[in-house]
């Protein structure tokens, strides 16, 4: 390991531990809620929170991004920022997000 | 040039090891490969005009997704991550067995997701769905057919680091060399997070 990474200490194997906790009970909520007639209304932008919580904790912990040089995290952000926006940009091209009045837009 | 030669590559002059630096902007690079993807199948979702349906298709078709198996297979995969980055801790503190004992566990729940997804595939072609039944067909198989083959290579990876610690041990000095396989593989496990929300819990 060379002398710039050691300076950046990684997590106890404790806290490994309880960051898979987390992320076990996010997923089994998750999968709960979709179940739950009830959750309908909200499903989506739960769904989506939860996800981008897992992600987080993942990117943070396991990958070290939290911990490791800012520089890493530049590296990984910028092209996941770029990434997100086509996703977006591709769904509006496509019509999604626009209220067709019942009319299903052609493929 | 060694393999030990290759691990030990000089560090830039941000401070930072060539080899990781690398590998985060092979990374970055990925996020554009399976966000194309992942653009592709929200773009084309809700508009098969063919069952089968992955939710539940209009008027009443039964959706071919399996929550319940799938859930499993996300389980032993975010299992797998922190068997992962167990493995790096060992590494580091220069416990070889338990550096080996986790890559091993990493590459086992790997083969075992590798597993559910054969299982959901099979079961999907007998259901009639194949890449060219309808859009979900196409754009699914290519989404999580990729993420298999990256699952696949992550899995090879880890095979080759069990056996190179087995027979020559890896020392604490090239621990870079698990922490970059566990910075692939703990990729591979995000990008399976936005699938499994994107793909099997968000209804059309």
């Amino acid at each position: 390991m060379s002398a710039s990474s050691a300076e950046h200490a990684h997590p106890q194997a404790s806290t490994y531990f309880k960051v898979a906790v987390i992320l076990t009970v996010i997923t089994a909520i998750e999968v709960l809620i979709y179940y739950v007639p009830a959750m309908r209304g909200v499903l989506v932008p739960l769904l989506l929170i939860f996800s981008a919580v897992k992600f987080a904790i993942v990117v943070g912990y396991y990958m070290h991004l939290k911990f490791d040089a800012a520089i890493y995290s530049r590296l990984f952000l910028g092209p996941l920022t770029l990434a997100a926006a086509i996703v977006i940009v591709l769904m509006l091209l496509f019509g999604h997000f626009i209220d067709h009045g019942g009319v299903q837009s052609p493929t | 040039m060694s393999s030990h030669a290759a691990v030990q590559a000089p560090e830039t002059s941000l401070g930072e090891p060539h080899f990781k630096v690398g590998f985060w902007t092979f990374l970055g690079s990925e996020c554009f490969f399976f966000g194309t993807l992942i653009g592709t199948y929200l773009s084309y979702r809700g508009r098969d005009a063919a069952a089968p349906f992955p939710h539940h298709g209009p008027p009443d078709g039964a959706g071919i997704l399996n929550i319940p198996v799938t859930s499993v297979s996300t389980f032993v995969l975010l299992t797998s991550s922190l068997a992962m980055v167990l493995a790096l801790a060992a590494c580091q503190r220069g416990d070889r067995r338990k550096t080996g004992l986790w890559i091993g566990i990493t590459a086992l729940f790997g083969l075992i997701f590798l597993g559910f997804q054969a299982y959901e595939f099979t079961e999907f072609y007998h259901n009639g769905l194949t890449l060219e039944s309808n859009l979900f067909g196409s754009s699914f198989f290519v989404l999580t057919g990729f993420h298999g083959a990256h699952v696949s290579i992550g899995v090879l990876w880890l095979l080759s680091l069990f056996v190179i610690n087995l027979r020559e041990g890896i020392p604490a000095e090239r621990a870079l060399s698990v922490e970059v396989a566990g910075l692939y593989w703990h990729f591979v496990d995000i990008v399976w997070i936005i699938i499994f929300t994107v793909v099997y819990l968000i209804p059309d």
